[in-house]
């Protein structure tokens, strides 16, 4: 039966497929190792992962990791992509010349499900069965001999922990590519159909082989009207071609969908009673023992509350070094050149903007990088489909689905990486509703002016350690609230639509890889690097030009400017500049909330990032201190009639406009690109700062009436 | 639905959508329910010896033959 495989030119592109937690992962990154690059797909978001992979003879062949899907019947557009890239579908991509199908050897038959439809593509395929350790310890045993006859293709054990698994895999990718055939039966009308579809689909490719263009058939007969029509593109006159042959199919095949499922089922139980044999079936497993408790109604929280402590806790306290060092870091560079060239707008130039933003960039590293190692080691092991279950209803109440959970946590650093982890998310409408509420988190950009703002307002204040600690954590909650209500809202009404499922798999639990949780954590952080930083590092010099054009006639380094902690606004170099000019100018929309021009610089200045309102508030106040100083500064500051500017009131109303406002260039910039809209990241600009505007408006003029300062 | 619920798929609707039949939710099949979540909802079910989640909303699409 089963003939002799053959070998692929070298160059040629492999396709790597499978389930999610299929062990799809260990097998990309043991094949390629460290030659890997991740890009996008064009037009999409969806990240597109190749590597080089070398055979056991040393040829150099690349190898495309796919979405993990359940199925060739695609529902969401990670799983189209895999679906376009195996039929050839992407400009700019070949069609795979082999591909590598990833099983799990302790779930076989849902496995094959997508093995079989990937078969029938009339590729060459090589199946790789992983966590056959774990299958066997769960008293399953699978013929892998068997399995490939009855496949027609060569079958590899590949278990996590073993390297000889890759070798064999390596040998097999060197010369043991066999088409193989499945034994699924169509119904005879459904034969019919993808022959005729496949005639008028040949026309839109010249020289496709004739399996791609009927599997290409098949898939559109069958994809379901609401999701997978539009995902899979194709002409009007194709689908209304299609749509009369189903009309048939209703007539005469009474559920004709459920039946073709049923019968691809029907088939893989066949080849799976011949390879499976199962022994010592009512063994506990290890999974079911910890699900007990992880699970468990009081317990189950408790682990939850328990790591999400320490997940914050690592967060802010063990970052806390790195972020400080990376500080005097930056600032030791920029008094380096400082010291090495010529006084000059070159310099400044260099110092003040690049320096100054890169440091601000660098700066949330530490903290974005602690934050995917967790989220890394927690979703290798298995653990957050379990958090997700446990949070689904209650995440469901305010209208988000329970995997938003962890895009929502991760907001609370940053929103950049909050957003980019809600591909996850199949439905676009749950997607989108995360993404809109993702940056009323409190992120680790607003601490900062938290910090300062809480200081200048509750300085001298009896017990103000206390208040200070019961603010701040007021002014979090005030943030996660507002997300949860406004999701609540826009599910409720912008974005109109039935509940999606949670047709989630709770895969077994799996010690952590941590090369694989350091890979994920690196290849994270640069995306967000590239992202972020560009966007950053630019509007970080624009602003470094607004606030030091055009120079103003002030004394070159004049002794008394740089006096720490005093207060020379008529020498402040901003005054005069740009940022001071555009400052005054729009005054006028926020002197309502209580801020005087100064404070809408730095309103405007914390756009590159909100943390930039510190430092700006430092150089229109001139002060080289940021903390003590600075704070000192704010307090002795006055409004042009010589009342007091940071009072109580005016502090709580800044604090009101941060925790709202969406002050993050990054941030529009990364929702226009997961979203492909800019409409989207417009909507959600303009709404939250109309919103914070509204809130500020509110606290300060009801404060006023209310006779508080 | 309750917990440790055994039973034999006899039907499972399609107005959800086919992913639940994709995932081996077939008639003819044995499911046996784990667990309620903590908060009622969703549900743990065994279905081809492996674990799934799903709500109460989408388990109405699958009627089921109590078995004990």
């Amino acid at each position: 039966m089963t003939g002799a495989g053959t070998g692929l030119a070298a160059g040629s592109l492999i396709g790597l497929v499978g389930n999610p937690n299929a062990g799809k992962t260990t097998v990309f990154n043991g094949l390629t190792g460290l030659r890997q690059k991740v890009g996008n797909y064009p037009g999409v978001t969806v990240e597109r992962k190749e590597g080089v992979t070398y055979t056991q003879h040393g040829k150099a062949l690349r190898l495309l990791d796919l979405p993990g899907s359940y199925s060739l019947y695609a529902r969401s557009p990670d799983e189209q992509i895999a679906v376009d890239a195996l039929l050839g579908r992407i400009s700019g991509i070949p069609r795979p010349a082999g591909v590598i199908c990833c099983v799990d050897g302790s779930n076989l038959e849902r496995n094959l499900y997508l093995a079989s439809q990937v078969i029938e593509l009339g590729i060459p395929v090589i199946l790789a069965v992983t966590m056959l350790d774990i299958a066997e310890r769960r008293g399953i045993r699978v013929n892998l001999k068997d399995l490939g006859e009855r496949l027609g293709v060569s079958v590899v054990r590949v278990d996590g922990n073993r390297s000889d698994g890759l070798t064999a895999l390596r040998l097999a990718i060197s010369h043991d590519w066999k088409v193989g055939r499945t034994g699924v039966v169509l119904p005879e009308l459904v034969r019919e159909a993808v022959q005729d579809l496949g005639q008028v689909l040949k026309g839109s490719e010249a020289g496709r082989p004739r399996e791609l263009v009927e599997a290409e058939s098949r898939l559109r007969l069958i994809a379901e009207e609401d999701t997978g029509e539009s995902l899979m593109g194709g002409t009007g006159a194709e689908w209304t071609r299609i749509r009369i042959w189903r009309q048939k199919f209703d007539r005469k095949i009474p559920s004709w969908r459920s039946e073709l499922i049923q019968q691809r089922y029907r088939w893989i139980g066949g080849v799976t009673r011949e390879v499976v044999q199962r022994f010592n079936p009512n063994r506990k497993s290890w999974t079911e023992r910890l699900d007990r408790w992880v699970l468990h109604p009081v317990g189950g929280f408790a682990l939850l509350g328990i790591l999400l402590v320490i997940l914050f806790y690592s967060l802010f306290t063990l970052s806390g070094p790195f972020m400080d060092g990376i500080e005097a870091g930056a600032g030791w560079v920029g008094g380096l050149i400082e010291g090495w060239m010529p006084e000059g707008a070159l310099r400044d130039l260099i110092v003040e903007g690049i320096i100054g933003g890169v440091g601000g960039i660098l700066v949330f590293l530490p903290q974005i990088l602690m934050l995917f190692f967790c989220i890394g080691l927690l979703e290798s092991t298995g653990y957050m489909a379990r958090a997700a279950f446990l949070l689904d209803r209650a995440m469901g109440k305010v209208g988000l689905h329970g995997k938003a959970f962890i895009p929502l946590l991760s907001s609370y650093a940053c929103a950049v990486p909050g957003i980019l982890s809600t591909r996850t998310i199949e439905s676009p409408k749950d997607r989108l509703t995360t993404i809109l509420v993702a940056p009323f988190m409190t992120c680790s950009a607003r601490l900062p002016v938290y910090l300062i703002m809480i200081a200048a307002l509750l300085e001298g204040v009896p017990h103000q350690a206390f208040w200070q600690a019961a603010l701040l954590l007021g002014l979090y909650l005030l943030g996660t609230v507002t997300a949860l209500v406004v999701a609540f809202f826009i599910r409720g009404g912008l974005i109109k639509g039935p509940k999606t499922s949670l047709v989630m798999e709770l895969p077994a639990y799996r010690p952590p890889r941590l090369e694989a949780v350091l890979r994920e954590m690196w290849e994270r952080c640069w995306m967000f690097l590239k992202r972020a930083g560009t966007v950053i590092l630019a509007f970080s010099v624009i602003l470094w030009f607004l606030m030091t054009y055009p120079k103003s006639g002030n004394p070159p380094d004049g002794e008394e400017v740089l006096s720490p902690g005093g207060v020379q606004m008529e020498t402040s170099a901003v005054t005069g500049s740009y940022a001071g000019t555009i400052g005054k100018w729009i005054e006028p929309v926020f002197s309502p909330l209580g801020f005087d021009w100064q404070i809408t610089i730095g309103v405007l200045a914390s756009f590159a990032a909100r943390e930039v309102f510190v430092s700006t508030m430092a150089i229109v106040y001139h002060v080289e201190d940021e903390e003590e100083g600075l704070i000192q500064a704010l307090r002795e500051a006055d409004r042009a009639d010589g009342s007091p500017l940071f009072t109580p009131l005016t502090s709580l109303s800044i604090l009101v406009f941060f925790v709202y406002a969406l002050q993050c260039v990054s941030t529009v910039a990364v929702v226009r690109r997961e979203t492909n809209s800019l409409g989207w990241a417009a909507f959600q600009f303009s709404f939250m700062f109309g919103f914070a505007w509204l809130s500020s408006f509110i606290v300060f003029q009801g404060g006023r009436l209310l006779g508080f300062q | 639905m309750r917990e440790g619920m055994r039973g034999c798929i006899e039907k499972v609707g399609e107005s959800g959508g086919l992913r639940l039949l994709e995932m081996g939710l077939l008639p003819g099949e044995q499911v046996r329910i784990i667990r309620r979540a903590p908060l009622g909802d969703p549900f743990e079910i065994e279905v081809k010896g492996y674990r799934l989640s799903i709500r109460k909303t989408e388990g109405r699409e699958v009627e089921v033959e109590v078995a004990g």
